[in-house]
């Protein structure tokens, strides 16, 4: 297992991280890009924003339901219930929001999916759980003095960006890389007939994202692209009969 | 794009894979996240991690800024992470954590927990004696309320199940004890210095309260508060801190090349010791929330308690308990 910035081996979707790199058994090796300082901190202000909602939800609830009144005090004294329904279970959430959904999802929370970050172990594995557990008892480290500064600094400065609590488990924070699909609008018949690898690629990126593009964009581009492959002048086509033409063109949707 | 029609037709055919990649994506993304009885189905992920290697080292070479390159490198990373993921057995390793593993953390921790305990019973001495020979250094050591009630005669201890009901005293008092182990653990990060410092400072309370009660008359009282709960709770205390400093040692002369590598062993071996401290916490605080409060236990009645927890301690931590025999061959932790 090595980490390496190679330019020449990275993804186009995380140009500038570095990458974990994990030997395999078949000679070809695992590349994994390294989520940084940014990426983690998106992640855990997402997952903190929800463990705070979560936890202050049960205990609005909870109160209510406890004190049978409009009232989200505490009683003047309190007793068993109080603590064991409404107190425990809000800072349950809280505090073992991370361990629990770590483990559980294996690896990720809410807050790294969206994040699209996942943990990881250094040969690129889900990471046990006696290191999610390490892991998060750092926290008490990370955490210091206030809002994970200890924990920003070490990731920033550190080489994998890591915090304490990934060094003490042996884990690192990677992209899940942008995996939505591959020539889901270009037939294998098309392919080495109609188109060549590289046009195949363009008109399926073009068909697959048509919706969001700016309409002139898009049509440009698709005239463009027909008037190169087909010869003819498309520029009498509309914005649905240029994209009616580039499908025929792709052979139809393979993903469909 | 290149002209090289050889290149051309590699990089063609090698897209008319798609949906070969496609469908292996699918399954080691299933695979990932749910278990499988399907023999064939796991084969079928063997042949598929094949297939998206050789096409992936193609794909590097021949479309380096591809989107089927970045599908090929993600699929292969997850096809990488189902195939090499450990089989889960939950049951089995609780048991053997408890039967095997914490007893081998707790032999290889012996050097360290004879070392913390000394510096504990040394600190507790020099508190003691500190306040014994200066009485006015218990305000260091001891809030004004508490040194007000000792000076009027009384334990802080009394009537407090008046205040507080056992149950709520002891999610209070482990919540708070399990946050101090923790921390005592954590801290060795700092090269051990952390962990002394929890423990130090624990011991000199502890010494010159001990101190102070003793120049009112009530250090019978206190011990009497105490022994129910304290000798596990000071244990484990002990215990925390000689991981914390097994960890900081760790760092200070490492057992591996690199220094992080070192950390991170030690960090995965004691961490164990930390869940039998937990679990042990749990039990104090609720003897220190339903016994020792309790005036209607005789001090017997507390001894026994005491002992008998603290033997429960050490069945635990040598794996008595979940069947390991005393003569065991001891295994790598």
């Amino acid at each position: 297992m090595s980490e390496r910035s190679d330019a020449a081996l990275e993804a186009p979707t995380a140009s500038t991280a570095p990458d974990l790199v994990v030997d395999s058994a078949t000679g070809v090796e695992v590349s994994l890009p390294l989520a940084g300082p940014g990426a983690r901190s998106y992640a855990f202000v997402i997952d903190w924003h929800i463990r705070v909602v979560l936890a202050v939800a049960w205990y609005v609830v909870g109160a209510l339901v406890y004190n049978r009144s409009w009232s989200l005090g505490a009683p003047l004294e309190p007793d068993a219930a109080w603590f064991g329904l409404v107190v425990l279970p809000a800072a349950a959430i809280y505090l073992l929001y991370h361990p629990a959904l770590e483990i559980a999802m294996r690896g990720r929370t809410p807050g790294k999916r969206m994040a699209h970050v996942r943990i990881v172990t250094h040969d690129g594995a889900i990471p046990s759980v006696p290191a999610h557990l390490i892991r998060s008892v750092f926290r008490l480290i990370d955490s210091l003095p206030v809002f994970y500064g200890i924990g920003l600094v070490s990731a920033v400065v550190t080489k994998n960006h890591v915090r304490i609590g990934d060094l003490a488990a042996g884990t690192l924070l990677v992209y899940d890389r942008n995996d939505e699909g591959v020539l889901e609008h270009v037939s294998a018949t098309a392919l080495g007939t109609r188109l060549d690898a590289h046009t195949a690629e363009v008109v399926n990126e073009l068909l697959a994202r048509w919706e969001t593009l700016d309409p002139d964009v898009r049509t440009r581009l698709a005239r463009s692209l027909l008037t190169k492959l087909q010869g003819a002048d498309r520029d009498t086509l509309d914005d649905a009969a240029l994209r009616t033409r580039l499908r025929e063109l792709a052979g139809g949707s393979r993903a469909q | 794009m290149a002209a090289d029609p050889r290149e051309q037709a590699l990089r063609t055919a090698l897209l008319q894979r798609a949906d070969a990649w496609k469908a292996a994506a699918d399954r080691a993304r299933r695979l990932t996240t749910h278990r499988t009885d399907d023999v064939n189905d796991a084969a079928k992920l063997v042949d598929e991690y094949r297939l998206l290697a050789h096409d992936l080292a193609r794909a590097r070479r021949l479309m380096p800024e591809s989107r089927a390159r970045s599908f090929l490198e993600s699929a292969y990373a997850q096809a990488h992470a189902a195939l090499f993921k450990p089989a889960s057995h939950p049951g089995y390793a609780l048991w053997s954590l408890f039967r095997d593993q914490i007893p081998e953390a707790v032999r290889w921790l012996r050097p360290h927990i004879i070392w913390v305990s000394l510096l504990f019973v040394s600190s507790v001495l020099v508190g003691g004696w500190l306040v014994h020979t200066y009485p006015e250094l218990i305000n260091l050591f001891a809030s004004p309320d508490l040194i007000a009630t000792v000076e009027r005669g009384e334990l802080w201890t009394e009537g407090l199940l008046n205040v507080v009901p056992s149950s709520v005293l002891s999610l209070q008092i482990l919540t708070n004890n399990i946050v101090v182990s923790l921390f005592a653990y954590c801290a060795g990060f700092l090269f051990g210095l952390g962990t002394f410092y929890i423990v130090g400072l624990n011991g000199l309370m502890l010494g010159a309260i001990f101190a102070f009660t003793a120049q009112h008359g009530l250090d019978d009282e206190l011990f009497r508060f105490i022994v129910a709960h304290g000798c596990v709770e000071l244990s484990v205390m002990v215990l925390s801190g000689a991981a914390g400093a097994a960890v900081g040692e760790a760092l200070i002369r490492p057992t591996t090349p690199r220094r992080g590598q070192s950390f991170q062993r030690a960090a995965l071996r004691t961490g164990r010791v930390i869940v039998a401290c937990v679990v042990l916490l749990v039990g104090c605080g609720f003897i220190e929330g339903y016994v020792s409060p309790n005036p209607e236990f005789p001090l017997w009645t507390r001894v026994i308690v005491g002992v008998g927890y603290w033997l429960f301690m050490i069945a635990l931590l040598r794996g008595w308990l979940f069947g390991r025999s005393r003569s065991a061959v001891p295994i790598e932790a």
